[in-house]
């Protein structure tokens, strides 16, 4: 039948009304999830719809976004049918009823049969003989379990690997971190653990955090009230698009002056002014230009990889015309004069290795750091995300600017902080990491190490560094656990358990994915187990200000899925069974405490027993206050939830925190911020020996209309139709040299590995630099990154060079996708 | 069944005139057929309304009209070279809703890039290419005008729309 979505179905008033946190990206939109009866509908009166709004006649602009994606009709387990309808909230203080295509497209991801989550897994399933097949929880569960207890009995808990999320949002959450967390670490005990977007087990913030200054330490406000943000390496249209709709161009249009001048009286005020740092001019530059005119942007365009030179350079410069807190520096931080002379550059030498001039480097740190007209320091937001955590040298960079943030006491202060901008939500809360240090753990896989790997709601294979590489190996290894079992006849669980064990020592690698979708982990996995994701349970988050919400549960998970805190019980329960029934009491009392009947259980055993009596030490992001947030309590403060720490609960409501160290304690022994030294060190000799062969930096990142893998995505045709591969922009003169034209399909290539891409050249990307985006299902740019990481084994995803062929031409491409800049004009 | 099909070539076709009796299959016949409402139509009732003259349509400049109704702001525009949907002799005439379908601000035609652009939060659609967010923060292409050309008199007349124009329940008033 036709269907040219022309048309609604509007919500009745007494349609069901729940909370619902947007999980695609860390802002944490708050958005209202309408339900009702198929068959029912509303009215266009604005007393006949839930909205209340007079659809009689046209909405002006700005009323509402209300679209067809927006909606969606969803079956519950006993196969009543209901409509819904998520639409952004108004009344939180997040996004004001903004929505991104991310968040606006909630309703269209929510499984229905026929509709874009049509392959989600319904069932665990297993690769039996030479394809997938369903199965149940039990039986997968006495397969899966068993091979994990013939490895802990027999080699120990090192061969039982993981990568898993630790985040919030999509999948994440204080459950189910928790869930998977006392299961990794308590039950199984095992360190051969990797995070879902790293390859060992670690902080992207050690050295912020050694410092005391924790990366989350301000509040979404506070850009509205900053008198200069400098970004870092962030691209917070296409990335965190409502913090900087509803925040950052509020500032930089003036709409927050007389605000200002209310909270700082006495100081001047003026619109804010925005500096940009990142080698390549994103989208977000060029509508900054737009919003705050072009006179108030700087965008300091420095070489790939040497944000440290050019910290180092800032910081020396605003020390010797002391644009500096000294009484702060004094009172409340250590090691300071060993910083100014371990990081000394002078602003010549920072222009010669940045290729920024000096005279733009000046004109930056004069904005940012020079008292103010009223003698004030500047209130100068930092803000930074994956061109520092993921450049050259983590742990170096994220001390050169901590370094001249506490300089310049720009964090601690309204219109302040330095704070990362966040990819997922955060929703940390786990037992202590149980290994000593810090492992490789895709190096381990590849040289043959562990024995079963579990992938749990992440794939490593479209976002790991060396992506290539860690495939070939797990394939390698996968498909002798596969032929083994392939072999087997009429085999118990037991049994199989036996053949998959054998297969494993003689180097088999028995892969598991727990996920929403099959992805490309399929190709390798001999087990699937189908999970959940918000929506479908209560899930407990916070956003890149530490803002907490219940996002609430609103419908059945497509099959027999359950939420991972759940699968992390049933593994874990299973585990006590086996070894009950042998008669091991001491092992089966590790795998006590998962009786979990709900999330909600989780979210009681683990976010709220932090810091209680007799509980033991438990890592979480709600600290010893979380006790004081129960479902309830959060189901009460709704959308704009509460800003963790929590301070106390009164009058029926939890009261957060809006900004940290404002009283100049900091997150240390002594609670001093500790200034580090951090040398400009170059590149990495890996990186630089491609450089050396080849020509073109493929940077690589996030876009806009893109969530993560594009696990929903690539069924979308409104995404997949935009973006049927990954593309790659390249400057049109490099394009020309190369007999590429938009749409044709290119090779990119070195010595790490090869992928494919879909050519985009645009005016703005400069010779031999080029942008390509991370992490998609068609083409894997992961595959042309070195194995090199920092001291923490933190990968330099951004910094790798390869050469490019044009491989051919896709007409189709050609006429159905857009070649057009994406920069607004 | 199309419209133009009588009820006797039906039967013909079916072939089930001759056997409904023997089987004891009753064809309700066709007066107690024809049903109160006519559910025929899947589509909204848009009007056709005349958008301009092929050939005195200007390259590259919006010709702006307004529907399914006075409220409900359009461009045409022929684009100077066949497009995908492209309509009239050189099938480069395309029509859109220019509410974004983000938040139905006006977007704005820019003829040298040849897309449109919503100056509220910065969406872009591409003009030749079906109206396709280049880049942007809305969930649907932009609106396109279904367009018919008559070939003897040159007139281009809008006759539906494909996608939910913004701040609307249907298309339809």
């Amino acid at each position: 039948m036709a269907n040219a979505k022309d048309r609604l179905t509007l919500p009745p008033v007494n349609a069901q009304k729940t909370n619902l946190t947007c999980h695609f990206c860390i802002v944490g939109c708050g958005y209202h999830t309408y339900k009702w009866p198929e068959g029912t509908e509303g009215g266009r009166a604005p007393n006949q719809n839930a909205l209340g709004l007079d659809f009689r006649k046209q909405l002006p602009p700005l009323t509402i976004t209300l679209t067809p994606a927006m909606t969606n009709v969803i079956t519950a387990r006993d196969g009543t049918r209901y409509n819904i309808m998520i639409v952004p909230d108004k009344g939180c203080s997040v996004n004001s009823g903004l929505s991104s295509t991310r968040g606006g497209k909630l309703a269209s991801y929510m499984y229905t049969p026929d509709g874009i989550g049509r392959d989600r897994l319904h069932s665990p399933m297993i690769y039996a003989a030479d394809q997938w097949m369903d199965t149940d929880w039990d039986s997968a569960l006495a397969v899966y379990v068993g091979v994990m207890k013939r490895v802990l009995d027999k080699d120990g808990p090192d061969g039982v690997v993981f990568s898993c999320f630790d985040h919030g949002g999509a999948g994440g959450g204080f459950e189910n971190t928790w869930g998977t967390g006392k299961l990794m670490f308590s039950a199984i005990q095992t360190q051969m653990v990797r995070i879902h977007n790293r390859p060992a087990y670690n902080s992207e913030c050690h050295a912020t955090r050694e410092m005391g200054v924790g990366e989350l330490n301000n509040s979404y406000e506070d850009a509205e009230l900053a008198d200069v943000i400098v970004a870092i390496g962030t691209n917070a249209y296409e990335t965190q698009t409502n913090y900087f709709l509803n925040h950052w161009v509020l500032n930089l249009q003036g709409g927050t002056i007389d605000k200002r001048k209310q909270r700082f009286s006495g100081e001047s005020i003026e619109k804010a002014k925005l500096i940009v740092v990142d080698p390549r001019r994103t989208p977000t530059i060029a509508i900054a230009e737009q919003v705050a005119g072009k006179p108030n942007v700087i965008h300091l365009d420095i070489q790939p990889g040497t944000d440290i030179a050019l910290f180092n350079g800032l910081f020396t410069y605003v020390v010797e015309k002391g644009w500096i807190d000294q009484d702060f520096i004094a009172k409340y931080t250590k090691g300071f004069s060993d910083v100014v002379k371990a990081n000394r550059l002078s602003l010549d030498e920072t222009a010669r290795i940045t290729g920024v001039s000096a005279d733009t480097l000046a004109k930056a740190a004069e904005w940012a750091y020079k008292p103010k007209a009223s003698g004030q320091m500047p209130r100068t937001m930092h803000a930074y995300e994956k061109g520092i955590i993921w450049g050259n040298d983590n742990y170096l960079i994220q001390s050169a600017l901590v370094d001249l943030v506490l300089a310049t006491h720009n964090v601690g202060r309204r219109g302040t902080g330095v704070v990362r901008m966040g990819g997922h939500q955060e929703g940390y809360t786990r037992p202590p990491y149980p290994g000593k240090g810090k492992i490789y753990i895709d190096q381990e896989l590849i040289k043959g190490k562990g024995r079963m790997m579990t992938w749990w709601g992440c794939n490593n294979f479209q976002t790991s560094n060396n992506a290539q590489a860690l495939r070939e190996a797990v394939f390698r290894r996968s498909q002798m656990v596969k032929e083994a079992m392939a072999k087997t006849r009429g085999a118990t669980p037991d049994q199989m358990a036996d053949v998959i064990y054998e297969a494993t020592r003689k180097g088999g690698l028995f892969v598991t994915s727990i996920n929403l979708y099959p992805t490309k982990l399929a190709e390798a996995a001999h087990i699937m187990l189908p999970a959940t994701h918000p929506g479908e349970m209560n899930l407990t988050s916070m956003n890149g200000e530490r803002r907490m919400r219940l996002s609430e549960r609103f419908m059945d998970p497509p099959g027999s899925a359950i939420p991972d805190c759940l699968i992390a019980a049933r593994i874990a329960n299973t585990l006590k069974a086996m070894y009950e029934k042998e008669g091991n009491a001491t092992m089966a009392k590790r795998y006590d405490g998962f009786a979990w009947k709900s999330e909600e259980d989780a979210f009681n055993d683990g976010f709220r027993q932090v810091g209680q009596p007799g509980v033991g030490p438990i890592d979480s992001q709600g600290g010893p206050t979380g006790n004081l947030a129960t479902y309830e309590r959060l189901h009460a403060m709704g959308n704009n939830g509460v800003q963790l720490p929590i301070k106390e609960y009164t009058n029926g409501k939890l009261i957060g925190t809006e900004m940290l160290y404002t009283d100049g304690k900091f997150d240390t022994k002594d609670g001093k911020a500790e200034f580090k030294p951090s040398p400009w060190p170059g590149l990495p000799k890996t990186v630089a020996d491609q450089k050396a062969k080849h020509k073109f930096w493929i940077n690589n990142g996030r876009t806009n209309e893109v969530w993560q893998t594009a696990y929903h995505d690539q069924y979308n045709e409104f995404v997949k139709g935009r973006y049927p591969m990954a593309y790659i922009e390249l400057n049109p003169a490099d394009a020309q040299g190369l007999g590429i034209a938009a749409g044709d399909i290119v090779e990119v290539f070195n010595d790490f590995g090869s992928t494919f891409a879909m050519a985009y050249p645009v005016a703005s990307a400069k010779p031999g630099q080029t942008f390509m985006v991370y992490g998609y299902v068609n083409g894997i740019q992961g595959d042309v990154t070195t194995d090199w990481t920092d001291r923490n084994i933190i990968p330099y995803y951004k910094g790798t060079w390869a050469s490019i062929r044009r491989v051919g031409s896709m007409e189709d491409y050609k006429r159905r996708v857009s070649f057009k800049d994406r920069h607004f004009a | 069944m199309s419209e133009g099909i009588s009820r006797r070539t039906f039967l013909k076709i079916s072939g089930a005139g001759a056997a409904a009796g023997a089987s004891g299959f009753h064809l309700p016949s066709a007066e107690a057929a024809t049903p109160s409402v006519d559910t025929s139509r899947t589509v909204l009732p848009y009007p056709s309304r005349a958008v301009g003259v092929a050939a005195r349509m200007p390259v590259n400049q919006v010709v702006a009209f307004g529907y399914p109704d006075a409220a409900s702001p359009c461009a045409a525009i022929k684009m100077g070279t066949a497009v995908p949907g492209g309509v009239g002799p050189d099938k480069d005439i395309v029509a859109f809703s220019t509410l974004c379908t983000h938040m139905g601000c006006p977007v704005a035609y820019d003829a040298g890039t040849k897309s449109f652009k919503c100056p509220c939060h910065f969406s872009m659609f591409d003009a030749e290419k079906s109206g396709q967010m280049i880049c942007g923060q809305a969930t649907e292409n932009l609106p396109r005008v279904q367009l018919s050309y008559d070939a003897k008199t040159g007139s281009i007349m809008a006759v539906g729309i494909e996608g939910l124009i913004y701040g609307r329940q249907a298309n339809i008033l």
